[in-house]
């Protein structure tokens, strides 16, 4: 098996892994996360694994009688799962209290799914612009290592800390260096096969996906896929991990198109930021999740976020911007109009998808592929 | 019609101020807009900390966006609010009330008639996901300074790993942010931060909302003095200015003549022979459905919306571990402790951590909030429940099918009907009328009168 396939083994058959790994770690406990704000390296110091509970894609019917009609997608994909009893292995969950609809996920599994996870919570602030939050989330982060220890039954040590964060530091650069490698005129790795790379460390020892990135990145170096590249399109908005949306712009477009890069936060935002060592290791992580690029909920009074799009953008020769949101998201919602503006004023072309748990392939891709039509001068004139 | 006990009741002695409380906030917008009269103005949520700015002057006038929302909404303009907002990009299941505002700056209309009046700042108290965002597209197209306070997280409930040392961090992270906005607020005035007057605010709103509360407890009395479509216009009051002295004086009247009917007998509805508690806020371009419920001698006595927003209020559990929500009392020592900035920021900030239990649901609801409505149903002597599944808010969502479980299976029928606070395009009156015809019926109510 290739690396590539290996990530999206991975991806594809999650609850082995996690089943998999229980087997070879008796006494390890696995926490579900809610959201990429929840510090991970705190958990992973304790000998547990975390890993995030992202989307199935499938209908279900599951969450009415828990979760309002006006909560996004992904949140009730989320709780469709526990419902199901997919996540039966979970000894926790974990809220990093990002927003109110994976709140409201996070309320109904605790509470509703069964067996009974032990109900962790870190109460990171909701501002990350905020100058006191840095010191705010330090101390909560104390607090959390507390619980954390409590219910896994191991002492948290300096030692373990540190071990975390270079495991955690160095998945993050594995991972930016692979993203680099897109920035070629002919990327050795398309979009999907990114999200199957990115995704798949959101669901696994970081420690043994380590491994598979160093291979990955070695074998990357001498790839070159045999496609069209077509337009170099950035995707940007909320949790992204739909495979059919994916392929259906790189493989089932009459023109071609392949995503370079992107800012949503089962891509760049979960990894492009490491911990700065320090003496204080819980101030160094504080300090990691507050300067990571942030989740639109929690990116204001300015919008700083914007930038480091348009950063991105420009360094990976983007064409185009697909900007998707789920259905409901205010947070999103409400930067969607300045955020395209913004974009817009820079000569970067937007276009805007409502995502829903499963994807309209034939009209979103006859969509895009106008808006693609629009890039191209030269099948115009 | 079947014959039922009636109840004396009468309109409300208090009634015309509070009418006149309310409108006194946007006639001094419309001054303000047209250029009559420089209020100073500074707009963002109503819930948390519209007393802050207070130290800045009498002229002060806080414009806030939720309850602006509202009127919009009960004004008939929200229709044309929100196509304002939808043109400009905006998704039409955005928050209500953050259409129906930003929609007002788009198309430079104040709902009450005149342009939309231009705050000298924004600011904010971030609790729910929308309102540190709502304010940032707000500022940036007003070209208006912004500051948000960040609550973070809130207390967490009694039984959910709250340590003092979690709560002293959250309370100190609030507090040091307080401090911060003075400044800031001193800074783009060009005004001198008065701390007496800050004193003066938060006594003001400690002691009103405490009082509402108080009010609110009344409603337990069979019969309720008040009807929940009457608490709406006394409600806001708090709302809008519970920082003033009006305010005070006010609720103090209200708790005065709400005794006074309860001891003549006095109804808010005078058939009442069922009583529902409400959940979430109502649609409020569509109260008549209230009055609806009167028909079959049915009184909706509050909710947790209308009890709670604001603050006020204490959860506790009893001795037999049964949670309840009663008034929370004013500190005995609150005048000494507001005698210098810290201290009174100090009692704003831990009177909003400690009983301010919508904030506090929002962020992490869990059984707790659904406890709140069952103690409601059940101390309140309710009947039943009703629940606005209401698409236009976020924050009153949370949880809320929670809550329905929970009302059931504490034996409370609960009456379902989905709309939007703010926007009447996603109510469908028909079907509302028909499932209270069909609830009413299932528990053996016919209608009094027609």
């Amino acid at each position: 098996m290739g690396v590539i396939e290996k990530f999206q083994d991975i991806y594809e058959n999650r609850h082995e892994y996690v089943r998999d790994w229980k087997s070879r770690n008796p006494k390890g406990k696995v926490l579900g996360c809610f959201c990429t704000y929840v510090p991970e390296e705190i958990p992973y110091a304790a000998g547990v694994l975390p890993v995030r509970l992202v989307g199935s894609h499938e209908i279900e019917d599951e969450t009415g009688p828990y979760l309002f009609g006006m909560f996004c997608p992904f949140c009730r994909d989320v709780l469709a799962q526990g419902l199901e009893g997919k996540y039966g292995y979970l000894d926790g969950i974990c809220d990093g209290n990002a927003c109110m609809h994976l709140l409201q996920s996070f309320e109904a599994w605790g509470l509703n799914v069964e067996p009974k996870p032990r109900v962790l919570r870190v109460d990171t602030p909701s501002s990350t612009q905020n100058p006191h939050c840095r010191k705010y989330l330090r101390n909560e982060l104390g607090c959390f290592k507390e619980d954390v220890e409590e219910w896994a039954g191991n002492e948290i040590t300096e030692e373990s800390l540190d071990r975390a964060i270079a495991v955690y530091n160095e998945n993050r650069r594995l991972m930016r260096d692979i993203y680099e490698l897109r920035k070629a005129d002919n990327p050795p790795i398309t979009g999907l096969e990114s999200m199957y790379m990115v995704v798949s460390s959101q669901l696994m020892d970081k420690d043994e996906h380590n491994k598979i990135l160093r291979d990955a990145l070695e074998e990357l170096k001498d790839r070159h896929l045999d496609r069209e590249v077509g337009t170099r399109l950035m995707i940007v908005g909320s949790e992204n991990d739909d495979v059919e949306f994916m392929s259906m712009i790189e493989q089932k477009m009459v023109l071609p198109a392949t995503v370079i890069i992107d800012d949503h936060c089962t891509g760049s935002r979960y990894f492009w930021n490491e911990v700065i060592p320090e003496q204080d290791r819980l101030q160094a992580i504080a300090t990691r999740y507050i300067a990571r690029t942030p989740c639109p909920a929690k990116d204001f009074p300015e919008y700083r976020r914007f930038n480091n799009i348009l950063k991105l953008a420009r360094e990976w020769n983007v064409e185009g911007v697909i900007v998707i949101q789920q259905k409901f998201c205010d947070p999103h919602e409400i930067d969607v109009p300045p955020l395209r503006q913004f974009l817009e004023n820079h000569d970067l072309p937007t276009y805007l998808l409502e995502l829903d748990v499963t994807v309209p392939v034939g009209q979103f891709s006859t969509r895009i592929e106008a808006f693609i039509e629009s890039l191209m001068e030269d099948l115009i004139y | 019609m079947t014959q039922t006990k009636k109840y004396s009741t009468k309109s409300f002695d208090c009634w015309d101020r509070a009418k006149e409380l309310r409108i006194d906030i946007y006639r001094k917008l419309a001054q303000k807009a047209s250029g009559e009269k420089d209020w100073l103005v500074a707009s963002g949520g109503t819930e948390g900390l519209i007393g802050l700015p207070a130290g800045l002057g009498d002229d002060y006038v806080p414009f806030g966006g939720e309850p602006y929302g509202a009127a919009t909404s009960a004004l008939g303009r929200s229709e044309e609010m929100m196509r304002h907002c939808e043109t400009k990009g905006y998704a039409r299941d955005l928050c209500g009330y953050c259409r129906n505002y930003l929609g007002s700056i788009f198309g430079d209309k104040f709902s009450f008639g005149g342009k939309y009046p231009h705050p000298d700042f924004y600011f904010q108290l971030h609790f729910c996901d929308t309102h540190g965002k709502w304010y940032q597209p707000a500022a940036a197209y007003t070209n208006k300074p912004y500051f948000v306070i960040d609550l973070g997280a809130s207390y967490r409930w009694p039984k959910w790993h709250e340590s003092d040392k979690r709560k002293e961090n959250k309370f100190n992270y609030l507090v040091t942010q307080m401090h911060d906005a003075i400044e800031w607020m001193q800074k783009v005035t060009g005004r001198e931060y008065d701390d007496e007057k800050l004193a003066a605010a938060v006594y003001n709103e400690v002691m009103s909302t405490s009082k509402w509360a108080e009010c609110c407890e009344l409603n337990k009395n069979v019969p309720a003095p008040m009807d929940e479509k009457t608490m709406y216009a006394f409600y806001i009051i708090h709302v809008l200015r519970r920082h003033t002295k009006e305010a005070v004086e006010f609720f103090n009247s209200l708790y005065d003549e709400l005794k006074d009917r309860i001891a003549m007998g006095i109804a808010g509805v005078g058939h009442e022979r069922f009583r529902m508690v409400h959940n979430s806020q109502p649609p409020w371009y569509a109260l008549h459905i209230f009055r609806y419920l009167e028909k079959f001698g049915v009184v909706c006595l509050g909710s947790q919306y209308d009890f709670m927003l604001s603050g006020g209020w204490e959860y506790y559990y009893d001795e037999n571990d049964v949670p309840h929500v009663r008034a929370a009392v004013p500190p005995d020592d609150l005048k000494e402790k507001i005698k210098t900035r810290d201290g009174a920021v100090r009692v704003l900030a831990s009177w909003l951590l400690d009983y301010g239990l919508q904030i506090r649901s929002f962020r992490f609801p869990m059984i707790e909030r659904r406890n709140i409505d069952v103690s409601i149903a059940r101390d309140w002597n309710c009947n039943a429940a009703m629940m606005h599944l209401n698409r236009g808010c976020e924050g009153w969502a949370v949880g809320q099918l929670e809550v329905r479980k929970a009302l059931v299976e504490a034996g409370f029928p609960v009456l379902t009907y989905e709309g939007n606070v703010a926007d009447p395009r996603e109510f469908d009156e028909a079907r509302t009328f028909a499932r209270i015809n069909a609830f009413m019926e299932s528990q053996g109510l016919q209608r009094l009168v027609d």
